[in-house]
């Protein structure tokens, strides 16, 4: 069972803190949506508990125990889906599924057809992913949702050019995946149609210095 | 519950991919073969013809020229990996990145080193290279492009979030890329000579030995840096 606990959390940008601190903790089972203005420091966060931006003071907490960057055991439960989805152009839509698990060392588990099926790409496996267009290229990366045993998912804009029925889709997805016990941190603009989803607002920092 | 992750199938699956990659992109790999077949080619028409001279500077010229080779090959090593995300994917990965990089770099010195490796005797040939020295030059040459890739890849990841880190890529690593290039060309010029070669090549396989062991640690610093900035 996944917890993540934060105290006093904040992101720096030139030793300025981005947000008003956090305080807050995360259990199985939650999707939480980050939200703020464009500029609030919603990637920024995402990126640092993935430990793919250090400059943050406070406290992360995995577990209950300390962390400064993810160790070993919150890495292997973790699955990220940055702006950039990682998705190789000149390889096939099998091709990068297949990398996207093996490069974490773990076998490939279910089928490519059945998984890209559901996020409407069945007979799309061979086909090289400099063919498809910007929604395709991201519902190749979404695809790996539906077979990934990752129990934390960070999803930065997961709904950036998917159509509404993929929306759709795509949020019966993480419901079901929370009510398995898994937890999900997202970013978005759009409203969510989702019950219980837990806003967590990244508010202005409250001692700017004006005049600096 | 989430099955422990092996690094074999990680390493395995990353060399997969970099090997389809390059079958993709065949014109990135014929590249730098073609840059060592030019400049050979030109050297005999713009220097003399003259198969003593040509002899005398054919061993210098092929390592040069190889170096060279390899350097063009290294400035989009990481560049579209950082460039699409599989960066991010790689460093969040629960194997160890210094492992993963390794399996990269291994990639790209099969796909570059030798072939600039076999291609060097047909190339020794044009430039009347002794024939005492064929051996030697092909030896000297896969033991040292691994060095190169090795140490090149370190400038690569430090330069990758750079939009134009091709200059400050060669200025980092040619400090590095000298002793692999006198004791390499050294060697087959002690061959040509008659003279024994094994403390040069002792010396070349030490240089890989270490830089196996420190650069992918130095690499994957050098990511992490690149993909936190």
């Amino acid at each position: 069972m996944p917890s993540l606990e934060f105290r006093q959390f904040t992101c720096l940008r030139d030793g300025h803190p981005l947000f008003n601190p956090l305080n807050f903790s995360l259990h199985s089972g939650e999707v939480v949506q980050i939200a703020g203005p464009n500029g609030a420091g919603k990637t920024t966060f995402l990126r640092s508990l993935c430990g793919l931006f250090d400059e943050w003071t406070g406290e992360m907490l995995w577990q209950g125990q300390s962390l400064r960057v993810p160790d070993f055991s919150m890495c292997s439960e973790l699955l990220y889906l940055g702006h950039q989805p990682g998705v190789k152009k000149s390889l096939t839509a099998q091709e990068n599924l297949h990398w996207f698990f093996g490069v974490q060392g773990v076998s490939f588990p279910g089928s490519v057809s059945s998984a890209l099926a559901h996020v409407g790409l069945e007979g799309y496996e061979e086909t090289p992913c400099h063919q498809m267009s910007a929604g395709q290229l991201r519902r190749v990366a979404l695809a790996r949702l539906y077979i990934t045993k990752a129990t934390i998912w960070i999803l930065d804009e997961p709904f950036t050019a998917i159509d509404r029925f993929g929306v759709q889709n795509l949020e019966t997805l993480i419901q079901r995946h929370a009510s398995n016990g898994g937890l999900v941190i997202l970013t978005t603009h759009q409203p969510l149609a989702l019950p219980n989803v837990r806003m967590v607002e990244l508010a202005r920092p409250t001692e700017v210095a004006l005049d600096g | 519950m989430v099955e422990t992750p092996s690094l074999r199938r990680a390493i395995w699956q990353s060399l997969r991919r970099e090997l389809l990659l390059s079958y993709r992109h065949k014109g990135d790999l014929a590249n730098p073969l073609i840059f060592f077949l030019m400049v050979v080619v030109f050297t005999p028409l713009g220097i003399s013809e003259e198969p003593a001279m040509l002899a005398r500077i054919a061993p210098g010229m092929l390592w040069v020229i190889a170096l060279l080779a390899t350097l063009l090959s290294l400035d989009g090593l990481f560049r579209s990996d950082f460039d699409d995300g599989s960066l991010e994917q790689m460093v969040l990965s629960p194997q160890p990145l210094a492992c993963l990089v390794l399996t990269k770099v291994f990639a790209h010195w099969l796909l570059t080193g030798v072939p600039l490796t076999l291609l060097a005797p047909v190339l020794g040939v044009m430039l009347q290279l002794p024939a005492d020295g064929y051996g030697v030059l092909v030896m000297t040459l896969l033991i040292g492009t691994g060095s190169l890739s090795l140490i090149g890849a370190i400038g690569a990841a430090l330069t990758v979030g750079l939009r134009k880190g091709g200059l400050l890529l060669s200025l980092i690593i040619m400090p590095f890329y000298v002793p692999v290039l006198i004791f390499g060309s050294g060697a087959v010029k002690n061959a040509i000579g008659g003279f024994p070669v094994n403390a040069e090549l002792a010396i070349l396989c030490a240089m890989l030995l270490g830089w196996s062991v420190l650069a992918p640690f130095a690499i994957a610093g050098a990511l992490k840096i690149s993909v936190r900035a």
